[in-house]
Parts: structure tokens; sequence; C-alpha cells
């Protein structure tokens, strides 16, 4: 089922096979090419595998954007201890809804990809983490296990090239720092996910101790592209340092949200005028998150240029993240959307250390202050205070991803905070559009 | 404790899932699709869960605090679950979290007398760039405007 229209201005390489008829069935996808790159990686040594990842220039696709190909090579293939691949299918980052759609769409590209990176690090067995609440793509990927296990795709000597595989689903329960990788490791043991001190990284020590390629959903289903047209191919859709497609939500004011796979280095206002159809009622653009809600926030002018990928965004002081991307028109109150991702990353802290468990609970309950008129000037510098001290000193990133847009919205909409103080209404609360009231 | 053979089947398959020895990963998953058939994760559903997987019961409730989809209370029958964040609250979220409460005639967190509804505030649930969404039970609903969620709602309310 496809949930919004595709755009013309599309590079279909990851969702070429939405809106098939039966895309998600093992026969579609057998017709489209599929399993045939598992074929031709089982016949190439794990180094060529792993060196083709390299050239693709394929950079992970769950936030952190670590080049896929050195991630696999950190493996060591001669340890005794079973390897492992997981699956990052947590997807909690606000503004983030694009592996649900891998998933529901073309299950078996997920399934493929997995095998591919099998075949890469000497692993065989995986599991597939996958949000609680996405129970229904639980039922889509056991179903589509299933078939490739029926197929011979799956289990003891995949189409007779020797080579065992077993993938199982696992199932969260309602938490955002799951998907963190160490905290996710820790709740596919059945514990709470609270995070792990590094290193050892997951590549040496990671699931049930044993080395582990984990890497989000969006990551793994590339690898077939790769692998069927070469690294050099998918490398060449994007921009030198940054291959291939990004799976683009946008989400907000905007007349056509959506999620687009768009090449790397897409221009930003392209993305928003042509692919989204501009925003909505006619307004003008105020703020721009490209990468979830953990990426310091861009005003319209710093948009000027900008084009969605790594590079282009670290020279704006963001990230490209998770390619959630949260548009807000002109009537938008930047003091209420910003205290409201701070009672989200308070509700989500693990409380495992102090800097992040007592500044997010700070930094929310300022922001609530201040959003309702009863906050004085020193509150302003709190904030920032409070924000910059957490930076670099928690546990896991989770404190950053609450401080950076925590920053960002102080330093580039402070006028707004300042109209908030001293018992004064909202200024935007009229305006009848978005965050009021 | 007796599972429906459907629930039993899923944990078998659950604890073959993991290395040997490490059953206990079998826990979460156990845990929430017990909970689907129960309703909530009651004493003895830790107790057994515990006994099954090999830890102790602290072990178990020790998890269950820390997951916000596992509770130890029944919900109503239909748990609507409203999401506020940030794509959402763009399109006015929060007024839709404050409609469901005013038409269920309950706050955030409450069930109905009857038991049939219960509501609840969410975090981001990965619908984004279909905002405003919610969930009722484990089914999405996208794009919801008042209207709609009325129509959802007596629509549930009819078929019981
Ligand atoms: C608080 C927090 C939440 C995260 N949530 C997710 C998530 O939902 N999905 C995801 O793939 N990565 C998430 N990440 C990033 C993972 O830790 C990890 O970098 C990623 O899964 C690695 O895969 P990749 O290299 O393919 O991106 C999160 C990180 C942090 C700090
Ligand atoms: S930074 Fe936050 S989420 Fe991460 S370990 Fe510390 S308290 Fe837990
Ligand atoms: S913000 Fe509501 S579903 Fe993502």
């Amino acid at each position: 089922m496809l949930y919004n229209e595709p755009s013309p201005l599309e590079t279909k390489v990851l969702t070429r096979r939405f809106g098939m008829e039966r895309s998600a069935a093992i026969e579609t996808y057998l017709a489209t090419d599929g399993y045939r790159a598992f074929q031709k990686a089982a016949g190439m040594t794990p180094d060529e595998v792993i060196n083709e990842v390299k050239a693709s220039n394929l950079r992970g696709r769950g936030g952190a954007g670590f080049p896929t190909g050195m991630k696999w090579s950190f493996v060591p293939r001669t340890s005794p201890k079973p390897k492992y691949i997981v699956v990052n299918g947590d997807e909690g980052e606000p503004g983030t809804c694009k592996d649900r759609l891998l998933i529901e769409s073309d299950p078996h590209q997920l399934i493929e990809g997995v095998l591919i990176a099998g075949l890469a690090v000497d692993a065989h067995k995986g599991w597939i983490y996958i949000r609680g609440e996405y129970r229904y793509l639980i039922d889509i990927m056991d179903r589509a296990i299933a078939e490739a296990y029926a197929g011979g795709w799956l289990g003891k000597n995949i189409q007779g090239t020797g080579f065992d595989f077993d993938l199982y689903t696992h199932t969260g329960a309602g938490s955002y720092e799951c998907g963190e990788e160490s905290a996710l490791l820790e709740s596919l043991e059945g514990k709470r996910g609270v995070p792990r001190i590094r290193p050892p990284f997951p590549a040496v020590a990671g699931a049930f101790q044993s080395p582990t390629v984990l890497n989000n959903v969006e990551t793994f289903c590339a690898a077939p592209s790769i692998i069927l047209n070469g690294g050099a191919a998918f490398a060449a859709l994007g921009i030198p340092k940054a291959g291939g497609t990004k799976m683009t939500c946008l989400s907000g004011h905007i007349n056509k949200p959506g999620v687009y796979e768009l090449r790397l280095g897409f221009p930003v206002k392209q993305m928003i005028e042509e692919v989204g159809g501009g925003i909505r009622n006619g307004k003008k653009l105020k703020a721009f998150i490209p990468g979830g809600s953990s990426c310091p926030v861009l005003t319209a002018a710093e948009c000027e240029g900008a084009t969605m990928d790594y590079d282009s965004m670290a020279q704006r002081k963001t990230m490209l993240g998770s390619g959630g991307v949260i548009v807000m028109d002109e009537d938008t109150c930047m003091v209420k959307a910003c205290m409201r991702l701070m009672k989200f990353y308070a509700h989500e802290s693990c409380g495992w250390c102090i800097p992040c468990r007592e500044g997010t609970t700070w930094l929310n309950k300022i922001m609530t202050r201040v959003h309702a008129g009863g906050g004085t000037e020193a509150d302003i510098g709190l904030l920032g205070d409070i924000a910059k001290n957490m930076l670099g000193r928690t546990f896991c990133p989770l404190g950053d991803a609450a401080a950076m847009p925590m920053i960002s919205f102080v330093e580039k909409f402070r006028q707004e905070f300042e109209d908030h103080l001293h018992g004064r209404p909202c200024p935007f609360e009229h305006s009848g559009v978005g965050v009021t009231a | 404790m007796t599972f429906s053979p459907q629930l039993e089947a899923r944990f078998a398959k659950l604890l073959e899932s993991y290395p040997a020895g490490r059953e206990r990963a079998a826990m979460i998953p156990m845990l929430l699709y017990a909970q689907d058939e129960l309703g909530a994760v009651t004493d003895e559903l830790v107790a057994e869960v515990a006994r099954r997987v090999g830890v102790t019961p602290l072990q178990v409730n020790e998890v269950v605090s820390y997951y916000t989809m596992l509770h130890r209370q029944p919900r109503g029958k239909y748990h609507v679950q409203v999401c506020t964040n940030i794509s959402c609250l763009l399109r006015d979220g929060d007024q839709l979290l404050e409609h469901t409460c005013k038409k269920l005639g309950i706050g955030n967190h409450g069930v109905t007398e009857d038991g049939e509804f219960s509501v609840e505030e969410v975090e981001c649930m990965g619908a984004c760039s279909w905002a405003p969404a919610i969930q009722i039970n484990y089914d999405f609903h996208h794009d919801v405007t008042p209207e709609k969620l009325d129509r959802l709602l007596d629509g549930l309310r009819k078929k019981r």
C-alpha cells in the first residue's frame, strides 16, 4: 500500500517495488531480480563483498552516517565466536517513518540485504528488531521469512551455496532509547534498554557478546542493489563521499507530506518546493529540521543553497540524521515546538547517567514555564547553560540529541523566547495554523 | 498458567530463536504477546515468564517497568494512542488529544467506566508524514481530523 503519491523527482532504487501489486510477496520479488544479488555475492569472497559496499560510499541511514563497508570490515572474521547480524527497525526518531515502508512494501529486500551482510562477515544468524508499535510489520516480516525458508532462501545450504542462515524477528516494547545500538542489544537480550560502555563496539562484542553487524533497515536494504549493479553505480547516484539515495520523510507544514527516495545531495529548496509542493496555505518557511528531532534546527535563510547530504548539513552545524525532514511555517511558535521536543527527551531518557537524566528533566521544566509565560530572562540563559553542560558528558548520545536542538532553538529564535517572558501570551496564539495556543 | 495454543506455539518458537542458554532474550516478546491476550501484565504472568526463561520475577519486573508498552493495569478494550510529538503537533495533534479526551470523558491515561476505551498521549509512532496520527490498539489511522476520530470511535462503540 502507498501512503503518498510518488514524486517524479525521486530516484527509485530501494523503493522501486513500491506500489507493485503484492509487492511484499516472494514471487514478486523473484520476478524483479530478487535474490540475484545474494547469488552473485555467494560467488564472491567476503572481502570482495565488503569492498563493493565500500565503493558504494554507503553511509549508515540510522542517523550517525558511519560508512557501512568500514563497519562491516571491523568484524574479526577469525574470531571463534559465532557472528550475528542485527537489524535496527526501532524507528523512533521523531519525524522518521521510512523503515516502516521498506518493511511493509519490500520485506524480501531486507532479508536479502541481511544475507549479503552475513556472507560478508561469516554470520549465520540474525534478528530484525522491530519497535513494538509496529506489530503489523512483525506479521509481514514473519510471513516473508517463512516464504524465504520455504523457497530455500533461508535455512541450511541456501540454494546449494553451502551458506546457512537463520533469521528471526524480535519485538521492542516502547522505548526510544532502544534505537541506540547498545541499548538495542540489551533489549534484545531481555533487559532494560540501558546502553553499554564502548569500546568494545558491537563489531567486536555485540549481541550475546559476539561480533555483530548492526545497521539500520534502510542501510541493509541498499545492499542488494549495490551488489547487483556494483558499488560504483550506487555511488554515482549521490555525490562524492555520500553515495546513493536517502529515504526522506517530509512532514509538518508542507503541501505534500510523504516519504520520497531522493538522491543524496538533493537541493533543500527544490525538495520543499517541488517534491513537497511548497509550504501549506501559501505561507513562508520559518524553520527546517533536516533529519529527525535530534538535529539542530535551521532557519529559512540557512536553507539557502543547502543540499540534503552529510557535508552540506555539517557545514551548517546540523546533521542529515535519519532523513526525517520537519518543515515549519512562519506561524509556528518555536518555543512550543522546542518545549514538545524537550518533553520527549525527558520522557525517553533511560535515567542511567546524571547529566542526561537531570538535564532533560530541567530543560523540560524550564521550557514548560517559559512557554506558559512564567519564565524570566535568566531562564533563557539557563536553558543554554544546561544544554551546553550536557554536550559530550553523557553516557550515550541521547543527551546530545536533546542538548543540540535546545541550543539551536535558543540561539536562532531567541526573540521568540523573550516574547514569552513576563506573563506575555504566546504571540502565535491567534494565527490559527499549526503550533499555536 | 494456560495460554492459547497460538501463543504457546509462539513461545516455543521464541525460545528457539536465541543462542542456547540465552532464553532470557525471549522475555520481552513473551510479555508483550501475552499481555495482548490477558489485557495486562499480571503477577501470575510475571512469575510464569520468569520460570520459562529462567530468571527471577524481580528481573522480569525490572524490565516491565522500563518499557512503556508493558502495563500492569488493564487498559480499555480499545486503547486510543494519540501522538503529539513534533510532526503531529505541527498538524494539531495536541488538539486531537484534547478532543479525544473530551469525547470519551476521560483524561490522559484514563479508562472509561465501561472499560471500553482508554486514552494515552504517545511519542512519535512512525507516522509523521501522515500526521496527525493515532493508533487504536495496533491499528494505525492517519491524517486524523476530529470528525474522523468521532466516526472511528462511534463505529467501535456500535460494534459491541
Ligand atoms: C537515542 C538514539 C536513538 C536511536 N534510534 C535509532 C533508530 O530508531 N533506528 C536506527 O536505525 N538507529 C537509531 N540510532 C542510531 C543507532 O545507535 C546506530 O547508530 C544505527 O542503528 C547504526 O546503523 P547504521 O550505521 O546503518 O545507521 C539511535 C541512536 C540514538 C543515540
Ligand atoms: S545519555 Fe540519557 S539515555 Fe543515554 S545513558 Fe545517559 S541517561 Fe540513559
Ligand atoms: S511525530 Fe507523530 S507519528 Fe511521528
